[in-house]
């Protein structure tokens, strides 16, 4: 195999993601409208529930819809990530995936295509959304929407390598949206996404830890401290450990002869 | 949506904030802390705290910006800090219960309001003595002094007047009845206007200075905030007569009004309960004291924008800047 042949087959999947991104007008308003809505609507009702406190990486008292932008923006991601595996249930079922698997090269080279595919259409969403925020007068410092970009991927891939790390215990398309409920929600609620930890931390210690746990958390304060140009180093080990973790049990998963996809074929049907 | 119109030049001003500033000090009262904080401007950090008498209020700088007048309001006198030791090296008689004052712009006498007697105190800075007394209103706070240093105006919080003195004869000229708990005047730098707060009203009222009308009473709205919060205490008018920054007490924002319109254009987020402002020298940066959340808070003029809210101690009240 040489580089050429690794790069086609990237450029194939990413295209493909992007095509079938922009063909789903309804799936590209659905993502920008989810976080808009939250952003427009339910910050503008919490407006004053934030509190004032100065927590980094803010410098001074920030608004509520500036806090939540960094949880939206993860949220974006998620959504995107589960997407992008219910796309896999669904091409597992249409036959799409035999075509791909059949390929020569290495599954985890495939599958990490497919994975940067997702990532590339929830880059697009971001950033699309980041503009619409910033015209409303919501905005991080320039040099911040540079900064924020090596979070995204990174999260990105943690969120797209758990969804499909979900795909492929799921056997067909209807029991996804029970995990899209069962793993979405409790993830984005139990975050840092729309409310600071202290906060959290004041009613239960326990939901408390529950949140710092939460890789969730993580990419959201990775993603927060980036769009203002720093490092937030136990989200960012985290955020990567998780990463490595969640794709390789998914490389595992997607392997016909050890993984679940073996397991369930002995499996009633 | 005005951030559209601004994408030309953003990157500009982006480029310049480490060259304002070059060696400014940001000084500022605690009122319950009973010292000055020390900020050095180009980095925003407290260098010092100085203790001073109780109850430290209104400040000032010399003309020459060596010394900092203080209104110490429980210990019935206005000391005098001197910037180089930061050691109160003296102090001046000011009448019970000083509270705040403005320096004559040739550098002397200093008029102080005195909270409790209903005076005008006016102080010689260099003879340390006083030279006149000027009865006016219940609860004297606000004090303006046009650029000329003709006319000064002292706000009554509970008589809710201006009043305008004749600082030659120390007598007072008129009286323009204004809303609820004035709390603040400020001449515009082309001595047309003087504007002066209104704490309760939740008002600004722009006063002609010849005709000594108001010419407009600017009122401010705040989505999500009660209007009761909404309470002006502290403003600030550019030098070109363009912007004014007006403080919103416990509604936690600066207004930025347009002094020409008098339309809001903007309100900032800063800490809890703002009281003071001032500008620094070249009006690229104004300072806000937030009393109950014990910070200032530094905003960009230019990008109107809350750039860094910095801890100082218990109840920041006034707020100076040296060049």
């Amino acid at each position: 195999m040489t580089a050429v042949q690794y790069l086609r087959c990237l450029r194939g999947i990413v295209w493909r993601e992007a095509l079938r991104f922009l063909h789903q007008r309804e799936r590209f308003v659905a993502a920008l409208v989810r976080p808009l809505v939250w952003l427009f609507i339910f910050a503008a009702g919490f407006r004053a529930v934030l509190g004032l406190s100065i927590m980094p990486p803010y410098e001074t008292y920030v608004l509520y819809e500036v806090y939540i932008t960094p949880g939206l923006i993860a949220m974006i991601q998620l959504f995107n990530g589960m997407q992008s595996s219910l796309s896999m249930v669904y091409d597992r079922e249409m036959g799409n995936m035999r075509t791909l698997l059949i390929s020569p090269l290495p599954r985890w080279y495939l599958l990490s295509c497919k994975l940067l595919a997702g990532v590339c259409v929830s880059l697009l969403q971001v950033y699309v959304f980041l503009l619409i925020a910033w015209s409303w007068g919501i905005d991080a410092p320039l040099l911040g929407y540079l900064t924020v970009l090596p979070a995204l991927v990174l999260s990105g891939l943690m969120l797209g390598a758990l969804g499909m790390l979900l795909s492929s215990f799921i056997k067909q398309l209807e029991n996804f949206a029970g995990i899209m409920n069962f793993v979405i929600f409790p993830m984005f609620f139990a975050s840092s996404a729309l409310y600071p930890l202290w906060r959290m931390r004041e009613s239960s210690l326990l939901l408390y830890q529950i949140c710092s746990f939460n890789p969730f958390t993580h990419a959201v304060e990775l993603i927060r401290f980036a769009l203002y140009g720093e490092v937030n180093l136990l989200a960012l080990a985290v955020v990567a450990g998780c990463t490595l973790l969640f794709m390789g049990l998914a490389i595992y998963g997607y392997d016909p002869g050890r993984g679940m996809m073996a397991r369930r074929r002995g499996a009633p049907a | 949506m005005r951030h559209l119109s601004a994408i030309a030049g953003l990157a500009l001003i982006w480029a310049l904030p480490a060259s304002v500033a070059a060696a400014q000090t940001i000084y500022v009262s605690n009122e319950k802390g009973n010292s000055i904080t020390v900020i050095d401007g180009k980095t925003l950090e407290v260098t010092a705290t100085v203790d001073v008498g109780q109850r430290p209020r209104g400040i000032a700088l010399s003309k020459d910006q060596k010394y900092l007048y203080i209104c110490a309001s429980d210990d019935n006198h206005v000391e005098v800090l001197d910037l180089e030791t930061l050691k109160v090296v003296r102090t001046l008689p000011s009448g019970p219960d000083p509270e705040l004052f403005i320096l004559h712009p040739s550098g002397n006498p200093l008029f102080v309001a005195n909270e409790d007697d209903n005076l005008v105190t006016v102080v010689d800075v260099e003879k340390g003595n006083v030279l006149a007394e000027v009865p006016v209103g219940v609860e004297p706070e606000g004090m303006g002094i046009s650029p000329d240093g003709k006319v000064l105006v002292n706000t009554s919080e509970t008589t809710n007047m201006a009043h305008f003195i004749d600082t030659s004869t120390y007598e007072i000229t008129d009286n323009v009845l204004v809303d609820s708990r004035p709390r603040f005047a400020e001449f515009t730098k082309d001595n047309k206007h003087v504007w002066v707060t209104s704490e309760i009203g939740g008002t600004v009222s722009v006063i002609d200075t010849q005709s000594k009308e108001i010419v407009h009473k600017v009122t401010f709205e705040i989505p999500g905030v009660r209007p009761e919060a909404i309470q002006p205490v502290g403003a600030r008018v550019t030098s070109d007569g363009k912007l004014a920054f007006i403080a919103l007490g416990p509604s936690n924002r600066v207004a930025v009004v347009n002094a020409q319109t008098f339309e809001v254009e903007d309100y900032l987020l800063v800490g809890q309960r703002v009281w003071q402002l001032a500008f620094d020298g070249e009006e690229k940066r104004i300072f806000s004291t937030n009393g109950v959340s014990n910070d200032i808070s530094v905003i960009d003029v230019e990008k109107r924008k809350v750039i860094k809210s910095i801890t100082v101690g218990r109840f920041p009240w006034g707020v100076v800047v040296k060049d």
